[in-house]
């Protein structure tokens, strides 16, 4: 369960960019081959955030989809979990997304009177 | 701006987000709270805390000429053993000690120690995988000697340690012939971030349904550079293999990065 790992991180970082203000909005990129779960990922969250700024913060997640690109034809496709090669038949390929774990944005509240 | 339901009084102001705007809500009695909000883009690695303490670890590494190897696979398919047989074997070749990762107990740091080789037992609790920091302190403990191999055997765990750098070398997984030889498709994390893939417990092969040849193929599929090489810890089969692989290990230089991952960024 490294999602509870990572929810701790996800939410230390936030609390320390948030400038001791409530985080109405937290939003995250998380690549389809970085082996986090979504699912697991939001209810970590649920439990790591209490008594923290970000209480009452939504979750946003957006998924990155694999993608590769042929080291052969340089032909751009799709990477699932599961691995794929190009069409032109080439097996080596460099990853330019799907992995990614990070935090994109914060919202943070700001009370005027 | 009204946080419950979003309509508007007269400040010119942005919510992006906002509560359930469709369920039904009082509107008289809610006060409009002016509120602003602020939208702070940050694009920061979640692992950032990780991958610095990582960075630490291997440029400690880098510095004293340590060559450092995470072992990673399932519970039961060998690392102790394979680590058992080479630090006996090759106890005169090179000074090495171990970083090992398990949930509980002491025993394996006690069969490692048995072999004559320094140990620190890493008890991770509840914990699936080892962080970089763990490994930090475990490195205080062990006070390797320059030139040196420094095994880290993680936590046996086919999921979580792909995740996080440790500031090794490389990452070696291992897999065991009772296991499935689809095992790379099935948890292609690990396989995908292994540089080596060590096939264990050959001498069982006339008993199992195991292909080597499926093993191979499918772990390619995710990763197409892995190395492969096939071992049994128990007889030695294929150990000359491995020694070769450390030694070449051993004469490359220490990586001063991390094998980089899209769209990580070490803050």
């Amino acid at each position: 369960m490294h999602e509870l790992s990572i929810s701790r991180s996800l939410v230390e970082l936030a609390c320390a960019h948030a400038e001791g203000r409530p985080v109405i909005r937290l939003r995250v990129a998380v690549g389809k081959l970085s082996a986090v779960m979504p699912d697991a990922l939001r209810f970590c969250f649920e439990t790591v955030r209490r008594d923290t700024l970000l209480h009452d913060a939504a979750l946003e997640i957006e998924e990155v989809a694999g993608l590769a690109q042929c080291a052969g034809c340089g032909q751009r496709f799709a990477m699932p979990l599961t691995g794929a090669r190009c069409a032109c038949g080439e097996r080596q390929f460099r990853l330019l997304a799907g992995e990614e774990l990070k935090i994109v944005e914060l919202e943070l509240q700001e009370e005027i009177n | 701006m009204c946080t419950t339901c979003g309509c508007s009084d007269d400040a010119p102001l942005r919510l992006t987000r906002m509560l359930d705007r469709s369920a039904p809500h009082e509107h008289a009695p809610h006060r409009h709270v002016p509120q602003s909000t602020q939208t702070k883009r940050l694009e920061q690695d979640i692992l950032g805390r990780n991958d610095r303490s990582a960075a630490t670890n291997r440029s400690r590494f880098a510095g004293q000429g340590i060559l450092a190897l995470n072992l990673l696979s399932s519970p039961g398919s060998g690392k102790t053993s394979l680590l058992e047989r080479t630090l006996t074997d090759r106890a005169r070749t090179w000074p090495m000690s171990v970083i090992e990762g398990d949930q509980h107990t002491l025993n394996d740091a006690r069969r490692i120690r048995a072999t004559g080789a320094a140990a620190v037992q890493l008890n991770t609790g509840a914990g699936c995988h080892l962080e970089a920091e763990m490994v930090g302190q475990a490195l205080d403990e062990l006070q390797a000697p320059p030139h040196s191999i420094v095994f880290i055997e993680n936590v046996g765990n086919l999921v979580c340690p792909a995740l996080f750098d440790l500031g090794e070398h490389c990452k070696v997984v291992l897999l065991s012939v009772t296991e499935g030889d689809d095992k790379p498709l099935k948890y292609p994390h690990m396989f995908r971030a292994a540089s080596l893939m060590i096939i264990n417990k050959t001498d069982l092969l006339p008993y199992v349904d195991f292909s080597i040849q499926a093993c191979v193929a499918a772990a390619r599929q995710v990763n197409p550079q892995i190395q492969v090489m096939q071992v049994s810890a128990k007889t030695g089969e294929g150990f000359e293999d491995w020694y070769q692989w450390l030694d070449a290990q051993r004469s490359r230089p220490a990586p001063d990065r991390a094998p980089l991952r899209i769209g990580r960024r070490v803050a």
